[in-house]
C-alpha cells in the first residue's frame, strides 16, 4: 500500500488511484516515426531510485497528476503537479 | 560426460547412504563449493536463481562448457526462485508458450532422477476457475490450443470441479459463482528451494563456479554507440564486480526483477518494469485440497503443501517498485477472495506473507536470447511465470550460447520483437485477469 499525495485531495491510499507509470510526453502521432512510437509504447525507465510518474486520482478529484517517487523506499517528494485541463483552461 | 555426485567432497544421495550416515552419525558434505574468482571465464551469468543456475548446469552438461561463473548479489535462490508459489503447469494460451512450458514440465518431471535430488514434484492437477462467460470462453480457447500441442487440458463443469476439490463453493451463491474450469492434470507443485539446490549442486559438480555475495557493478563493453562503448553495435568484454573485474566474452542477464538495472549497464534498453507480487502461507492443517486452484478473476491461486500449509499468491501490485515489503491491502483482499472460493477455511490463520519482484513485459512473454550488444544475452521478462520456466530456459539459453544461434523454441521471445510488432500476447499468464 502507498499513501499517494494528490495535489487536490491530499494524501490518499493508492487503492483510490490508478497508476500511470513513468511520466513522459506523448509524441505527435501524425509526425512521429513508427520506431519512436514503439519506444514510447514499450520502453519505459525502470530505475531503482527516483522516478517521475503519473497517477490518476480516480476515486477523488478524478484528475491526472505527476509526482516523484523513490521506487526502492516508496517515498514521494514534491512537487505533485496537475495535468493541464483538456482544452488548456488551466 | 561427467556424472553427478562422483566428485570428491560431494555425495550421491540414496536411501542406503542415508541409513549408513545415520548409523555412523556422519555429516553430509557441503552441497556446493566456494571458489576464488578467476580473472577470466568463458561465460559469466548474472543472477544465481533457477534460471542462472540452470543455464550454468546445461552449459556444462549438454555442451561441455564448464569455465562458467554464476554471480549472485545475495545468496543462491534469494530472489524470485525462493519466493514464488512453486506451481508448475503448461496450459498457456499461445502455441509458443504452450510448447515452451511443456518442455519445462518434462524436465521438471525427470528432475529428481536426473539430478539425484528429490525436488518433491507433486503432479496433482491444476484447476483454473472461470467465473464469467468471457473467462469460460478463454478456458475453451486455451484447452483447444493445449490439445493441439499435445498438452492434457479440458474444460469441466461445476459438478466435476466439486468432485475434484470438494472444499470449493460451486453453488450459485457467491458473488462470482464458479461456472467451469480449465482442468490440467499434469500441473502441480514442486519444492522450489530444492530446484535451486539441485541446479547449484549439479552446476558445481560439473565445474561451474558459484559466487555468492558478489554484486555486479558494471558491464564492460567496447565499440558501442553509447558512452564508454556501451550500447548497440558494441560487444561485451567483461564485468566489474564487488570482488574485482572479470573478463568474459559472454555475459548473461538472469536477474528477473533487477533485469533493467543490469542491462542498463550494457546500454541495452528492455521493455520491462518491476512490480512486486505478494504471497502468503497459512498454518498447517490436515490435507484437504488435492489440486492447485487458480482464479484469474479473483486474482488468487491456492495450493496445499506437503506440510499442510495453504500457499496463496495474488496478482502483481499495480505500481512499479523494488520494495519487497508486505502490505495489509494484499492480506485483506486475499482473504476476501479466498473465502469467496472456500468459505470453510474462515478460521485458518496466516503464518507469514512476503513479496517477490516480477519483471513485467508488455505482452506477458519473456525476453530471451541475443541483444544489440554482442556477447550480452538476456533471459529476463519472467514476470509471474519464471519459476515454472526455469529448466527449459536454462536448457535453451545454454543451447543459444553454445550454438551462437537462437534455438527455435525461444525464437518468438527475442528482444527484437518489440521493434517489429511481433508481440506474443500470453493471456494465460497468472497475472492476467480475464
Amino acid at each position: 500500500m502507498l499513501i499517494v499525495p494528490c495535489p487536490n485531495c491530499g494524501p490518499r491510499n493508492s487503492a483510490d488511484m490508478r497508476y500511470g507509470g513513468e511520466s513522459h510526453s506523448r509524441p505527435d502521432p501524425d509526425s512521429t516515426p513508427i520506431e519512436e512510437w514503439r519506444n514510447y509504447l514499450y520502453m519505459h525507465d525502470n530505475p531503482a531510485g527516483w522516478l517521475k510518474e503519473t497517477w490518476y486520482c480516480g476515486s477523488g478529484c478524478r484528475r491526472y497528476f505527476t509526482t516523484e517517487r523513490n521506487t526502492v523506499t516508496n517515498q514521494f517528494r514534491e512537487p505533485a503537479i496537475n495535468y493541464p485541463e483538456p482544452g488548456g483552461s488551466q | 560426460m561427467p556424472t553427478l555426485g562422483k566428485k570428491v567432497g560431494s555425495a550421491r544421495y540414496s536411501a542406503g547412504g542415508l541409513l549408513m550416515r545415520g548409523l555412523r552419525k556422519q555429516d553430509w558434505p557441503r552441497v556446493w563449493n566456494d571458489h576464488d574468482i578467476k580473472k577470466k571465464y568463458d561465460v559469466v551469468i548474472v543472477g544465481g536463481g533457477v534460471h542462472g543456475l540452470a543455464t550454468a548446469y546445461y552449459l556444462a552438461k549438454n555442451h561441455g562448457i564448464t569455465n562458467v561463473a554464476v554471480l549472485e548479489k545475495g545468496y543462491l535462490g534469494s530472489g524470485g526462485s525462493g519466493r514464488n508459489t512453486a506451481i508448475v503447469r503448461s496450459n498457456y494460451l499461445t502455441p509458443e508458450g504452450v510448447r515452451f512450458y511443456d518442455r519445462s514440465l518434462e524436465l521438471y518431471g525427470n528432475m529428481s532422477v536426473d539430478m539425484n535430488l528429490n525436488v518433491m514434484f507433486s503432479e496433482r492437477g491444476h484447476l483454473t476457475l472461470a467465473h464469467a462467460d468471457s473467462a469460460l470462453r478463454t478456458m475453451h480457447w486455451r484447452a483447444e490450443v493445449n490439445k493441439l500441442q499435445g498438452v492434457n487440458s479440458s474444460v469441466i463443469g461445476p459438478d466435476e470441479i466439486k468432485k475434484i476439490a470438494p472444499s470449493l463453493d460451486t453453488s450459485a451463491e457467491p458473488r462470482y459463482p464458479i461456472l467451469g474450469a480449465l482442468y490440467h492434470p499434469p500441473g502441480g507443485i514442486i519444492r522450489h528451494d530444492a530446484v535451486v539446490w539441485a541446479y547449484a549442486r549439479g552446476a558445481d559438480a560439473l565445474g561451474a563456479h558459484l559466487h555468492q555475495q558478489t554484486e555486479v557493478l558494471d558491464i564492460i563493453c567496447e565499440g558501442g554507440e553509447g558512452p564508454d562503448g556501451k550500447g548497440a553495435g558494441g560487444k561485451v568484454t567483461g564485468v566489474r564486480t564487488s570482488r574485482g573485474d572479470i573478463s568474459a566474452p559472454i555475459v548473461v542477464n538472469c536477474t528477473a526483477g533487477w533485469a533493467t538495472l543490469i542491462s542498463d549497464m550494457a546500454g541495452v534498453k528492455l521493455p520491462i518494469t518491476t512490480h512486486p507480487l505478494e504471497a502468503a502461507v497459512t498454518e498447517p492443517v490436515k490435507v484437504f485440497l488435492p489440486t492447485v486452484i487458480v482464479s484469474g478473476s479473483l486474482h488468487v491461486y491456492v495450493s496445499q503443501t506437503d506440510r499442510g500449509e495453504l500457499v496463496f499468491g495474488a496478482s502483481i501490485a499495480p505500481f512499479a517498485t523494488y520494495s519487497q515489503a508486505g502490505s495489509l491491502d494484499f492480506t485483506e483482499e486475499l482473504a476476501g477472495h479466498v473465502l469467496e472460493l472456500m468459505p470453510g477455511i474462515a478460521k485458518m490463520r496466516l503464518l507469514r506473507q512476503w513479496a517477490g519482484l516480477c519483471d513485467m513485459t508488455p505482452d506477458y512473454s519473456p525476453v530471451m536470447g541475443f541483444t544489440p550488444v554482442e556477447g550480452f544475452l538476456t533471459d529476463v521478462g519472467w514476470g509471474t511465470y519464471g519459476f515454472k520456466a526455469g529448466p527449459v530456459s536454462g536448457e535453451q539459453m545454454a543451447k543459444c550460447i553454445a550454438d551462437n544461434k537462437t534455438p527455435e523454441l525461444i525464437a518468438a521471445f527475442d528482444l527484437a520483437r518489440f521493434g517489429e510488432d511481433r508481440l506474443v500476447g500470453e493471456k494465460g499468464a497468472a497475472a492476467v485477469g480475464h
